[in-house]
């Protein structure tokens, strides 16, 4: 939850904040008093299908926040002397204009599906899982070494491909759990143990392109030597699609779905993000759960790197997560933490990277516009949403009324303290 | 300087912490301010120190109406408060910690300041050495430096909430010698305590608040069982004692030692058998809570033997304890008790053995409807647990323990509800009683112990009496031993 009233710290106590190190691990730090909730505004989760009064507000909530972000974005532009309009209508163009266009946007879909359907896993436990960009690099990596280790085996094309990509979720799952780990038993907030893994991932890369895997003759920027073309998902045609790529991702989501809203562990695993104490004494063994959590997240993370090297660049490249991972938390923030809309924010967001591309040709513009108007559009509906719950708990303040929520967690705080 | 609060009031959502409360107190003088948790004790003063506003009512400082919208505004008026745990910045330096929040230009002067405070220190008998770190210093050190750097800021009214947990004998004698040193000088101050025998020595007069009203003041020779009776009312309808016929030990403990922070309890001994229901009284943070956690292995034992049903668990964790049928309820329904944001039904799905990986809905909301009834929710299974009112989120709390419980441990179980469901939540817990359960539970409410207990474990500094025999207790002689008396 967020400080409380007049900015006074929430109270903290409990068996469950003891030093570090504690025989507790996980339990210290209750995820009410971090300082980044990963669920900002405790909203409930509602499948966004059935449109209730406070829905349609919602919806033109959200509305206003686009045409914001789009705002922005178009002041940027006319500051930069380009016209706006035109900037649009060419994004739209290189997204949608062409067979090729839509091939590549679905290219692009794809691991942003699955690392969105990641962060998810993590989100839902209530764990900023900053790493899903480092565990992509882990699963690339590891997917890379195995395709290394067998191409010049007998073993057919598909069980070595298959054994790649089962390689690669191995990667990033074991990446993610070691972030998971030094929470637990380290006490290294995942954001920071995240973020330096990040970091550690990327060394590993360029150490690999630049030394035991580097090129005959001499390490390039263009990353290992390619993979013959037997080891590459099959595409369609002459586009870089692949339906096995794309197959994965959906699949992905789906299941991520059926996981958080429908199964049991799935529900365990919300009640630990929501109020991980309570659900610990309700008999969910909690810090058991946010590493189940890493280590589903972390899988498909690496499962989307493994798609990367098998399927779009058929070889391990400097860059080879591309920023997915973060894209990925960013719409899981857009979409706060509901499953059903990931795969229609990915695709569109997917859809402006790859409709930017154009950009610097035609109008001279950075492709790194798509980002602004990704971010921008992050902030205003993050900000809309912030209002909106100020002005609902002022209300309900004011009106006083008991079964609020917000007056109930006040009250809940008034007693215990 | 003169304060008088005229008729506070202050509401949190359904919870009454501050209402109507009028209290004046003279320059010079300690004032003693005392409660249960959650009379509304450190409502009131956080309003007076200007953390909180006040929905409706008047501070008056020396009969002129202020306005208080900050602490730094109500330190500004010179009133300051000693909050229980320090409010400083351990990494700094005593000076700099000084200085924080001090009016000052872009450059602290350290020097003068430190010749200013080691003059101040000494009028006051305190010592400091101002270059150290305020993590080096003792509690009992930090909060002097606290109380210099309110006096320094020209505080004039001290508000000390609880100053004495956590600071040596020695170190409580100087506070005390230094408030009343304060005191003689004009300067007012408020002492929020539950711990009688301190305000007894200190004030120089006494309030007493209960649900957020102040039910009386005192003035010295305070005479301890007429505060006690003040700070607990009766005010549960009574029923019946129902005799009951103790089975087998479900609760042995044996020489057990429980700690956490400040407070410890060693050389518990006793059991607990079957149909028996144990109320823990006691001042609040007497240790009532720890045991209660103690026996659900959610604080480690530092010595003895925790044995459940005869079966040693010391040392095992909570999932082994519940395992064996021990069921913790907390106090903070919706922070530790409850999952804000999931509904009732996703609760009893949460506590429910699982078959399968996918949850099978319409067997949760059957489940849900069912408990619901059975223990009269007022809510939907749909319905977040959140949105239920505070009597129906302990309801619910309750219908959560697995019918196969053998020991339920109770913190506070019917704080804050209405008589309608007190009554009716013991019905539920004399219910499982006479199937064999064990209940301990802890209140404020000495009444509510008394009806509902077989037996009494009474809390003190630490200390825990013999078992007392609820039926031929009263509530004078309850008091009396909750206050330290023989």
């Amino acid at each position: 939850m967020s400080p409380g009233k007049n900015g006074q710290p929430v109270r903290a106590g409990g068996p469950f904040s003891r030093g570090p190190f504690s025989r507790r691990p996980f339990s210290r730090r209750p995820f009410s008093r971090r300082p980044f909730s990963p669920r900002p505004f405790g909203a409930p989760r509602q499948l966004g299908l059935r449109v209730s009064k406070a829905g349609w507000t919602n919806l033109a909530l959200q509305a206003a926040a686009f045409l914001l972000a789009l705002g922005v974005t178009s002041a940027i532009l006319l500051l930069a002397g380009a016209p706006p309009l035109k900037a649009f209508a060419e994004i739209a163009r290189g997204a949608a204009g062409s067979v090729s266009g839509v091939a590549n946007v679905l290219v692009a879909w794809v691991p942003l599906l699955l690392a969105s359907a990641a962060v998810l896993v993590t989100f839902t436990a209530g764990l900023w899982n900053i790493g899903v960009e480092g565990q992509i690099v882990l699963g690339a990596v590891l997917t890379t070494w195995v395709l290394r280790l067998l191409q010049g085996t007998a073993l057919p094309s598909g069980l070595i491909i298959v054994l790649a990509i089962c390689a690669g979720v191995v990667g990033g799952a074991l990446w993610a759990v070691l972030a998971g780990l030094l929470k637990t038993f380290g006490g290294v907030n995942e954001i920071f143990g995240g973020l330096g893994l990040n970091y550690v991932a990327t060394a590993l890369t360029l150490w690999l392109i630049f030394g035991p895997w580097k090129r005959p003759g001499v390490g390039s920027m263009s990353g290992t030597e390619p993979f013959p073309d037997r080891l590459a998902l099959p595409v369609i045609g002459n586009l870089r699609l692949s339906l096995w790529s794309l197959g994965l991702g959906i699949a992905a989501v789906i299941a991520v779905y059926v996981f958080i809203e429908r199964s049991y562990v799935g529900l365990r695993l919300k009640a630990v993000g929501l109020n991980r104490r309570a659900a610990f004494l309700l008999g969910v063994p909690a810090w058991q759960y946010g590493l189940l959590a890493f280590l589903i997240c972390g899988g498909l993370a690496g499962l989307a790197g493994a798609v990367q090297v098998t399927g779009v660049y058929h070889r391990l490249i400097p860059s080879i997560s591309s920023g997915y991972g973060f894209l990925a938390l960013m719409i899981g923030m857009l979409i706060r933490y509901r499953a059903v809309w990931v795969a229609p924010i990915a695709l569109f967001f997917a859809a402006l990277n790859i409709g930017s591309i154009q950009l610097p040709i035609v109008l001279k513009l950075d492709s790194t516009l798509s980002g602004v108007l990704q971010g921008s559009l992050v902030l205003f509906v993050l900000l809309v949403e912030g209002a909106r719950q100020r002005y609902l708990r002022r209300t309900r303040l004011a009106g006083g009324r008991s079964t609020e929520p917000a007056a109930a967690e006040l009250s809940g705080r008034v007693a215990d303290g | 300087m003169e304060v008088r609060l005229i008729d506070i009031h202050k509401r949190f959502g359904p919870v009454r912490a501050n209402d109507g409360i009028t209290l004046t107190v003279p320059a010079g003088s300690i004032q003693g301010i005392l409660g249960e948790n959650g009379a509304g004790k450190s409502t009131l003063m956080k309003i007076l120190s200007g953390f909180q506003s006040a929905d409706k009512g008047r501070i008056e400082l020396d009969g002129k109406p202020v306005h208080l919208r900050s602490p730094a505004d109500a330190l500004r008026h010179g009133i300051g408060m000693l909050h229980q745990d320090p409010m400083d910045f351990p990494p700094l330096r005593v000076v700099d910690n000084l200085l924080v929040g001090a009016p000052g230009r872009l450059l602290p002067k350290r020097r003068e300041t430190m010749q200013a405070m080691a003059q101040l220190a000494g009028s006051l008998g305190f010592s400091f050495d101002f270059r150290a770190e305020v993590g080096a210093l003792t509690v009992g050190e930090r909060q002097q430096l606290e109380l210099l750097r309110l006096l320094w800021l020209g505080a004039r009214v001290l508000i000390l909430d609880e100053p004495t947990t956590g600071i040596s004998t020695s170190q409580r004698d100087q506070l005390f010698s230094t408030l009343r040193l304060l005191a003689s000088q004009g300067k007012t101050v408020l002492f929020v305590s539950h711990k009688l025998e301190e305000v007894q020595e200190l004030c120089s007069r006494v309030a007493v608040l209960r649900h957020g009203r102040l039910v009386g003041e005192a003035f010295p020779p305070f005479r301890v069982d007429q505060l006690v009776t003040m700070m607990f009312e009766r005010e549960i309808a009574l029923g019946e004692r129902e005799p009951t016929v103790p089975g087998e030990p479900v609760l042995q403990l044996e020489g057990v030692g429980i700690e956490e922070g400040r407070v410890a309890l060693s050389g518990l001994d006793f059991q607990v058998r079957q149909g028996e229901v144990v109320g823990l009284a006691g001042m609040e943070g007497s240790g009532q809570s720890l045991l209660l956690r103690g026996c659900a292995g959610l604080v480690p034992t530092t010595a003895g033997k925790v044995r459940i049903s005869g079966i040693d668990l010391t040392g095992k964790p909570y999932r082994q304890y519940r395992k064996r049928g021990v069921a913790y309820v907390p106090a903070a329904r919706l922070e530790e008790g409850l999952v804000p944001g999931l509904t009732l039904s996703d609760h009893f799905l949460l506590t429910q053995k699982t078959s399968g990986f996918l949850i099978r809905r319409e067997e949760g909301r059957r489940v849900a409807s069912q408990r619901i009834a059975e223990f009269n929710i007022k809510g939907a299974p749909h319905d977040n647990v959140e949105s239920l009112s505070g009597g129906n989120q302990q309801r619910a709390l309750l219908a959560l323990v697995e019918p196969q419980a053998k020991l339920l441990l109770l913190d506070h179980p019917t704080r804050g509800l209405d008589v309608e469901s007190v009554i009716y939540i013991w019905s539920k817990l004399k219910e499982r009683c006479r199937q064999g359960a064990v209940v301990i539970f802890t209140s404020s409410d000495l009444d509510e112990i008394l009806r509902y207990s077989d037996r009494i474990l009474v809390f003190f500094a630490g200390r825990v009496s013999e078992p007392l025999d609820a039926a031929t207790t009263t509530v004078e002689e309850l008091g009396r031993l909750i206050g330290g008396g023989e």
